[in-house]
């Protein structure tokens, strides 16, 4: 009797906080699917009572955030794709390959991974600028894939130092050369290692903040994240079209998280325990 | 073998693209930033080479000094408030409980969402007229309670403490789980065989064996205490009257807003230094705990 009422009381602590962990969330949706008046006129916590849909439609043609979501979907997808080859190809090199200095290359990759980008912010403004790339897509993707390749390294070489090298090894008694070697054997093989590092790089970029707003001021290029930021100016009192814009920002995300929640979990873990 | 494997120009092409975009992004920013610091610059033109001054600047700088303190304040929450509740969690789910599933993924869930959506979120639930924390403080009957959280100097600080806590506890609380579930399972069912109750496993057997895992949380949450930068750029942009301002947030105004980019550049050299010095003493304290 006291065993079980001790587990129904840990059952009510879960769902309580389960709820206070969702409840801001779902909010959102309902206050994204209401009108002002409706907001204004006391109904704030509840379900919307005239759902409307409006403020979707109104958010993706007058806030144009469908460019922004448009953009955002450029910038990251270039910047998962650059950060899986060159995390591959890198990773490679320095576990499996024998030169001098692959040791020193892995020790500065991983210092990279401590650097706050705070500390790079006016620097690579300044060379952005004179480049002229302000206010173009490569004036986040290169940042954004600069700082992603630490991790997106050290999850492929841990990865590929878990792999015998026997494989390789009667490859190449087979005749196959170094890229063969690479491209047909070890990249198929290291594919769970890329989709972790695809995860982590697609929540970084798709999230960052502080390049996207320093970087690109012009409206065509901005991201989705810095162009809530600007609707919220001219929108300011409109809650609804804010709600929806914001839910749009995360659909995406959410989508992901419900077909692949296990290997979301898995790689943010994997990037955390990094020692 | 050997001579596929040191091929220099196959090393090279899978080398260079990644030390090049690596030197130029991440390593010599670093570096042009230290120099930065040392000059008067507005950023037009050439500074003019003044030595530390920036930094002795700094050091009585009252507004700076401020801000260290409020990120100072957040490390201390993140490691006595945050950690803890996520350890305690960690231990409840990972113990097997109905559900176990659904609850990790649920808490996870705020962990994954943009930041600029968290705050413009959170905005909306401090709102002091139509927002959703008074709204339920006045159907609780604490209505008296209800005020301008993010409008008034006494409240702000704390109120954009709170949803950067509640992002991250499912995070901390994931983190320690898989270290909790990575324990052998063999230790647990001699503990139970020899009579200890589930508070003294979790006392004298999970918590000991995680202190691996513990450091990681500990260094995550205070390195990412002493960075933070997105969520109050977004809830208040340091204000009001400069009362939730970080480092990096006045790192930012003083080069974005007021040209200042030798002394931003000293700010933003500080905070590295910081990380670095908080690192590196967690992990020699750890490591004392390891020889005692």
């Amino acid at each position: 009797m006291r065993e079980k009422l001790g587990k129904v009381s840990i059952q009510m602590c879960l769902i309580l906080f389960a709820i206070v962990q969702l409840y801001p969330l779902i909010w959102l949706i309902f206050f994204s699917l209401k009108g002002n008046s409706e907001i204004f006129g006391g109904n704030i916590a509840g379900l919307p009572e005239k759902w409307k849909f409006e403020n979707y439609v109104s958010a993706f043609k007058q806030a144009k955030v469908l460019d922004y979501f448009g953009n955002s979907v450029f910038v990251t997808a270039i910047t998962i794709l650059l950060v899986i080859i060159l995390s591959a190809t890198s990773a490679y090199a320095i576990e499996r390959m024998e030169w001098k200095g692959r040791q020193v290359a892995m020790k500065v990759i991983l210092l990279g991974m401590m650097v706050p980008i705070h500390a790079a912010l006016l620097p690579l403004f300044m060379v952005l600028k004179n480049m002229r790339l302000l206010n173009t897509y490569w004036a986040l993707i290169i940042p954004y894939v600069a700082f992603g390749l630490p991790m997106g390294i050290y999850i492929v070489s841990s990865f590929l130092a878990s792999l015998p090298r026997e494989l390789e090894e009667a490859a190449a008694i087979d005749g196959c050369g170094i890229y063969r070697i690479f491209g047909e054997i070890m990249l198929p093989l290291v594919k769970p290692a890329l989709a972790t590092v695809a995860i982590f790089t697609y929540l970084s970029a798709w999230n960052e903040l502080m390049f996207a707003v320093t970087f690109v001021s012009k409206r065509e290029f901005k991201t989705i994240t810095v162009g809530i930021m600007s609707m919220i100016g001219t929108y300011t009192t409109k809650w609804g079209e804010i709600g929806a814009g914001l839910v749009i920002a995360t659909i995406p995300t959410i989508l992901i998280y419900i077909l692949l929640s296990e290997q979301v979990q898995k790689s943010l873990v994997a990037g955390a325990v990094k020692g | 073998m050997t001579k596929i494997l040191s091929d220099k120009k196959a090393i090279f092409i899978f080398m260079f693209p990644t030390l090049f975009v690596m030197a130029l992004i991440v390593v010599i920013p670093i570096f042009i930033s230290g120099y930065y610091s040392l000059l008067s610059w507005d950023g037009i033109g050439k500074g003019t080479f003044i030595g530390l001054s920036n930094y002795k600047e700094l050091m009585s700088d009252m507004r700076f000094m401020n801000s260290i303190i409020h990120s100072l304040l957040f490390a201390g929450l993140s490691l006595v408030v945050q950690l803890p509740f996520s350890l305690l969690i960690a231990i409840i789910i990972a113990q097997g409980v109905k559900g176990e599933k659904f609850y990790r993924t649920v808490y996870f869930i705020p962990v994954i969402i943009s930041t600029v959506v968290i705050g413009q979120l959170w905005q909306k639930i401090y709102n002091a007229d139509y927002g959703l924390l008074n709204d339920i403080l006045q159907s609780i009957g604490l209505g008296f309670i209800a005020q301008d959280w993010l409008g008034q100097e006494k409240t702000a600080l704390m109120c954009c403490f709170i949803p950067i806590l509640w992002q991250y506890v499912g995070y901390h609380m994931l983190i320690m789980y898989a270290g909790i579930k990575g324990i052998s399972t063999e230790i647990n069912e001699a503990a139970v065989i020899d009579g200890a109750s589930k508070h003294q496993i979790a006392w004298y057997i999970t918590i000991p064996l995680l202190k691996p895992i513990l450091k990681v949380c500990m260094t995550f949450s205070l390195i990412g205490a002493l960075k933070v930068f997105d969520l109050i750029y977004v809830l208040t942009n340091g204000g009001p009257f400069f009362s939730t301002e970080v480092p990096s947030i006045y790192m930012y105004t003083t080069i974005f807003d007021s040209f200042k980019y030798g002394y931003g550049s000293a700010i933003s050299i500080f905070i590295i230094i910081e990380c670095l010095f908080f690192t590196m003493l967690l992990n020699s304290l750890f490591r004392k705990g390891k020889e005692a």
